[in-house]
């Protein structure tokens, strides 16, 4: 006969309200973890859907994704002519922040080497990669937005001719693609009072030296577009992605690279690593040790309860006891309470989990190695929280229900 | 019913708490014997000592000095136990007290059952015993009640089924009627004696109760803890 069962179908609604409190803490624990999750993978997703072999950012940095990054374009040429590299494009990443329908739009803007890249390693789930050198872009669909939608950037209206789904930034915020003209374009977009001012200064400096004034035509260039200006430099970009010949030897081109003493070269899972250790690792520290609080207030309050049931319990654990109970017989039912509502709770946080964390604002990925851990994390504080109940119920003499 | 076999020999029981200026002794060299199939009535006033010679006889309660052997085994010498007593409760002690003390979540077949299932009895026999003992006891049209649902009578009659159903050799019942009305009251008082004469098991009863005395086949008379009396009932029913 299961006493545990039936003492839980006399006490069924208290007993399930229990287990649905559990759960819901369980469920927060759940949570933790999947927003980690999360973050390792929003950070890392660039890194491994863009497919580069090395990356190669500002000398000293870290790259693009930790810190600023620039170096100049035409490092993709010389890129091009070191043994083994197959192909070299540029690649540019920034946050804008800008209105659209009466609503605050944040994203991470992503510049694409077009016609190199089109996008054609974006998981698209409606419209069409970049067909065109200017005035495209393809969106993430938690930026709300919708093909064909118009997006006016900088000077320039963009129409969205794709939408992906599950691209965001570390940061959380959806990725939207552009060639890496337009990128640079909307990054060092100037006004017209800013232009003005910024000729003026090249006149003025002009002026001050030799230059200026015994060769006055460089006084009229200073009227010209920046990128008509030899002697000023072109717009930067954050990295230069680098894909190697198939067979190449990856580290003798690291190599080759680690020697040029203006870039910095890391591997892709170097650049992986940097992400994790770097930025996502205080963000780990902390979920962990928030998980952690939970498991353990979760056990505390498991442990109450159980203690709670079985005080309510004394008296026939006594008239168990005096009728000649084993032992056995009152640990298993202490012990399968706990275990039941361990298992209730787990399963509750699992579905009412399922349901809850799409809606979240950040991604919350749920893993099956996750959830098996947390299950045992849940067995193993079931039995320890029955630990309390069940050294009271080894307490009490059977002469106590005669008194 | 065979009145010559030795049910229990207690011998100079003797029980005392506390130490010291504290020491208060519940009960002073006590000995009798009852034989089984024996209906005895267990008398005296509040604090005469007769809770602590059941809980003593029924091994839920340490001697401090005295010997009590049940059949033929040495049970307890002074405070050292020679059996294991949780065992020999569940094999051959059965307990009426003054309250049922059913488990609440458990209905009344599964009460009695619970009793025969905690000593190995298989659950399919289990029920079939419990059955019959609650239709022996005419509660067998509250087999699947709770106890909350049963009437002070009908939980005393699981009860009694319950302490019965391991076919103990002893049953102790703590004042069994004190809940009870005179009509009900008796009615357990016989059960005890039907049971006693037609199984051979030995029933000791502590009571208050005067009024269902000649039920008793013996009266044991205590008072401060002391055994004042012991003789046959003479005012034994038919």
């Amino acid at each position: 006969m299961n006493l545990a069962v039936r003492d839980i179908r006399h006490n069924l609604s208290r007993f399930s309200l229990t287990a649905v409190g559990i759960g819901m803490l369980l469920m927060i624990v759940m949570g933790m973890g999947g927003i980690y999750r999360g973050l390792i993978e929003e950070a890392t997703l660039l890194v491994d859907k863009i497919g580069a072999d090395l990356w190669v950012v500002q000398y000293g940095t870290r790259g693009p994704f930790a810190e600023i990054s620039r170096i100049p374009r035409n490092l993709e040429d010389r890129l091009r002519a070191v043994p083994g590299v197959r192909q070299a494009r540029a690649f540019a990443t920034y946050a804008v922040q800008r209105e659209f329908r009466d609503k605050p739009l944040r994203m991470q803007v992503q510049g694409l080497s077009w016609p190199d890249d089109k996008g054609e390693w974006l998981p698209l789930i409606a419209g069409r990669r970049l067909g065109a050198a200017h005035y495209e872009m393809i969106a993430d669909k938690i930026l709300g937005l919708q093909l064909g939608d118009r997006l006016t950037l900088g000077k320039n209206h963009f129409t969205v001719v794709g939408i992906t789904s599950g691209m965001s930034s570390m940061a959380g915020d959806g990725l939207a693609f552009f060639t890496l003209l337009d990128a640079l374009e909307i990054q060092y977009d100037y006004s017209g009072e800013a232009v003005r001012l910024e000729r003026k200064a090249r006149r003025s400096r002009l002026a001050r030296i030799d230059i200026g004034n015994t060769l006055p035509t460089f006084l009229e260039r200073t009227e010209l577009p920046s990128a008509s200006l030899p002697a000023i430099a072109r717009p930067p970009v954050s990295a230069v992605l680098v894909q190697l010949e198939p067979g190449a030897d990856r580290d003798a081109v690291l190599a080759t690279l680690s020697g040029w003493t203006d870039v910095s070269v890391f591997t892709r899972d170097g650049q992986k690593e940097l992400l994790l250790k770097g930025v996502v690792d205080r963000a780990r520290r902390q979920l962990g040790l928030f998980r952690a609080l939970l498991i353990i207030i979760s056990a505390v309050i498991m442990a109450l309860i159980l203690y709670t049931l079985t005080l309510e319990k004394l008296h026939d654990i006594a008239m168990l006891k005096l009728i000649g109970a084993r032992n056995s017989v009152i640990l298993s039912l202490i012990l399968q309470q706990a275990l039941l509502l361990g298992l209730l709770g787990y399963l509750f946080a699992f579905y009412l989990g399922q349901w809850v964390f799409p809606r979240f604002p950040r991604r919350v990925v749920i893993m099956q190695d996750d959830l098996l851990f947390l299950a045992l994390i849940v067995a193993a504080i079931s039995v320890l929280s029955s630990a309390l109940g069940i050294w009271k119920a080894m307490r009490v003499e059977p002469n106590e229900v005669v008194s | 019913m065979s009145g010559s076999t030795i049910t229990i020999d207690a011998l100079g029981l003797t029980k005392v708490y506390g130490s010291g200026n504290a020491e208060v002794v519940a009960m002073r060299d006590v000995s009798f014997t009852l034989s089984s199939g024996e209906v005895v009535a267990l008398l005296g006033p509040s604090g005469a000592g007769k809770s602590t010679l059941l809980t003593v006889v029924g091994l839920i309660n340490t001697l401090t000095s005295g010997k009590l052997t049940i059949g033929n085994d040495l049970v307890t010498d002074g405070p050292i136990a020679k059996v294991d007593l949780r065992s020999y409760r569940r094999r051959f002690i059965g307990y009426v007290l003054q309250k049922a003390n059913l488990i609440p979540f458990l209905t009344a077949l599964e009460n009695v059952q619970l009793a025969l299932e905690i000593n190995d009895v298989p659950a399919r026999t289990a029920r079939a015993r419990a059955l019959e003992l609650l239709q022996y006891l005419g509660v067998d049209h509250r087999v699947d009640n709770l106890p909350h649902m049963l009437s002070g009578g009908e939980q005393q009659r699981v009860a009694v089924a319950r302490a019965l159903a391991n076919r103990p050799r002893l049953v102790l019942a703590d004042e069994p009627t004190a809940a009870l009305d005179s009509v009900r009251g008796r009615q357990v008082m016989e059960l005890f004696r039907s049971v006693a004469h037609e199984h051979g098991t030995t029933v000791l009863v502590a009571t208050h109760d005067h009024r269902a005395l000649d039920v008793f086949d013996r009266i044991l008379e205590m008072e401060d803890g002391v055994l004042q009396s012991d003789h046959r009932n003479s005012e034994k029913a038919g």
